[in-house]
């Protein structure tokens, strides 16, 4: 049985500027089920955004697929909403244009009173309110253009929600308030979630699984490491679960010795490359033949 | 001590500067009146008449209140009214610049999306770009065989070249991510073209709208008084041989406020589509 997004055998090359090609990933296989929050860590350079385009249908693999509820993904669709990095938001016009443009893409049989509706509502949802929604983006603090981008991806209701490190640029206070907004705008749907990010924490509060990739060139999807906290989760209560720091620390050490060592390394041309399942549970109840595997056990491997 | 504000020192200044300037020149021209008083000898060999024919500040805004009182009087070819004069002229701008528009921003909206477009079509607007306006003049009489639509024409050929140039870079330089978002967004190419493109490359576009405005009313003014027979440029001419150098430093000053005003609308416009990043 196919996962609901499926990456195959994806390989992407760019020209190297020297007559030569650079392989930012090989073979990458793996897939993301229906309704899942995966969130994809590695360094920067490894070929995050890369994916992320591809998925987006903004760029095609050299060779490879992306197949999507039982479609290949050829081209930019409505079904795959798109949260950039640098909010992408259209400075021309308003806040509340910047999500109508969007909506009356989605649906163009509404009324535009109907638009407006729709769109008000997800800029409430994201706590812009009242005259905040008349302003340009210019005018607005980089917290609040990101919310707008956000609010213009939940409104189309996307298939499968992609997200480009859509908190880099923001200060840690923002960010918390903005990851709240987003978890509780993700808990009322069966949103497929994809995401990029560099922040550990970030990774682990919205992730049902995180996608480690090594770095590049030849960067691998490593590992997937399942996030075994329960929902709700709350930045302050997840770090007293006994899960937390272990997942924590197994992350920290790829990101800081295992991405570099396993670095670089061009495999087998005729192999997908799949992650590796990785679950650590330390808690009492984790007793099922799963939980008593040892709890780094992809480690050494 | 109250202080004014930085806008309103700089009007006083320039209603100073204005002020003096005019004192100057009016005090200049009774010296010279009585240099009229000539012998008949100076007289005779012409000496010092043209000097005799620049008349003070005074005189022309007598003679700008008594054209601007009545400017659009029709007594044949050779005295019209000034407003029917600047007319011609404007009307003769918009039709050539119009005509220049609708073919500078589709075109420059090709060449700006595809680079193919623009290597093939950059080596004609580079040989043609430089040609004085004024220089199409005698193939464009032969060929149209009429003064008013060569006039026209020489207009077109002068605002074609820097809208055509700003629209195509303005719509090159356009952010990929905005392209990305109607992508995403499913838009198909003429709904991108209006909704994102456009507007992203307006400020680039009217930029280049308000230089062509400036060029075609520089070169309206030459072109009429090559062709002739109306217009603010044919006026100043007929003016000149009639030696009524009054009327001569009116239309200057008319062909400086009308220019004024068509930069003005283009700022208005250009401060209409100007967005902050
Ligand atoms: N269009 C491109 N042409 C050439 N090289 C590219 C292009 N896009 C990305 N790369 C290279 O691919 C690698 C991965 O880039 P990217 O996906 O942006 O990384 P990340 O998002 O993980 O930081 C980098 O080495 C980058 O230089
Ligand atoms: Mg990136």
């Amino acid at each position: 049985m196919k996962p609901y997004l499926s990456i195959e055998n994806m390989t992407q090359q760019f020209p190297d500027g020297n007559g030569g090609a650079l392989t930012v990933f090989e073979n990458a296989t793996f897939g993301v089920e229906k309704g899942e929050f995966v969130v994809i860590l590695g360094h920067s350079g490894c070929g995050k955004s890369t994916i992320m385009n591809i998925l987006a249908g903004l760029a095609e693999p050299t060779s490879g697929a992306v197949v999507m509820d039982g479609t290949e993904v050829k081209g930019p669709s409505l079904d795959r909403g798109v949260v950039f990095q640098n909010y992408s938001l259209l400075p021309w016009l308003s806040t509340l244009k910047n999500v109508t443009f969007g909506v009356a893409a989605r649906h163009p049989e509404w009324t535009k009173s109907q638009v407006i509706e729709h769109s008000t509502k997800y800029l409430a949802m994201v706590g812009l309110e009242g005259d905040v929604i008349h302003r340009k983006p210019s005018q607005l603090s980089g917290g609040m253009r990101q919310r707008v981008s956000i609010a213009r991806a939940f409104a189309n209701h996307p298939k499968l929600l992609l997200l480009d490190e859509p908190f880099g640029a923001l200060d840690a206070l923002t960010r918390g308030t903005i990851q709240d907004e987003l978890l509780k705008i993700w808990g009322g749907t069966e949103q497929t979630v994809f995401m990029i990010t560099h922040d550990i924490d970030e990774a682990i509060l919205l992730a049902d699984r995180i996608l480690l990739m090594t770095n590049g060139p030849f960067a691998r999807v490593a590992e997937s490491v399942e996030i075994t906290i329960p929902r709700p989760r709350n930045r302050t209560e997840i770090i007293e679960h006994p899960n937390y720091y272990a997942i924590r620390n197994h992350l920290v050490h790829f990101l800081g010795t295992r991405s570099k060592a396993m670095a670089g390394a061009q495999s087998d041309k005729s192999h997908p490359n799949r992650p590796q399942t990785v679950r650590i549970d330390k808690t009492d109840g984790a007793d099922d033949p799963e939980g008593r595997q040892p709890a780094l056990r992809a480690v050494n491997s | 001590m109250p202080t004014l504000s930085l806008n309103m020192r700089a009007a006083l200044l320039s209603i100073l500067l204005l002020a003096f300037g005019l004192l100057i020149w009016e005090a200049a021209i009774p010296a010279q009146k009585l240099a009229t008083e000539l012998t008949e000898y100076e007289r005779l060999t012409g000496s010092g008449s043209p000097k005799a024919g620049v008349p003070p500040p005074s005189q022309v805004f007598a003679k700008a209140w008594q054209e601007l009182s009545n400017p659009f009087y029709d007594a044949g070819p050779n005295d019209k009214g000034i407003g029917i004069q600047i007319g011609y002229s404007i009307y003769r701008v918009l039709a050539g610049y119009l005509l220049a528009a609708l073919v500078a921003i589709p075109l420059g909206f090709l060449i700006g999306m595809s680079p193919i477009a623009y290597k093939a079509l950059n080596p004609f607007i580079q040989v043609l770009r430089p040609i004085s306006p004024l220089a199409w003049m005698p193939l464009a009489l032969f060929i149209i065989q009429d003064s008013e639509a060569s006039a026209i024409f020489v207009i077109f050929i002068c605002s074609i070249w820097p809208m055509l140039i700003n629209t195509a870079f303005g719509v090159a330089g356009v952010r990929s991510d905005w392209v990305n978002v109607a992508r995403t967004h499913e838009l198909n190419p003429l709904k991108t073209a209006f909704t994102v493109i456009l507007p992203a490359a307006a400020p680039t576009i009217v930029t280049g709208m308000r230089i062509s405005i400036g060029i075609a009313w520089l070169v309206i003014v030459a072109a009429e008084m090559l062709v002739g027979g109306t217009g603010i440029g044919y006026y100043v001419w007929n003016e000149w041989n009639n030696l009524d150098l009054t009327s001569v430093i009116f239309s200057i000053l008319m062909i400086g406020i009308v220019g004024m005003l068509l930069d003005a609308m283009f700022g208005f416009l250009q401060r209409r589509v100007a967005y902050v990043e």
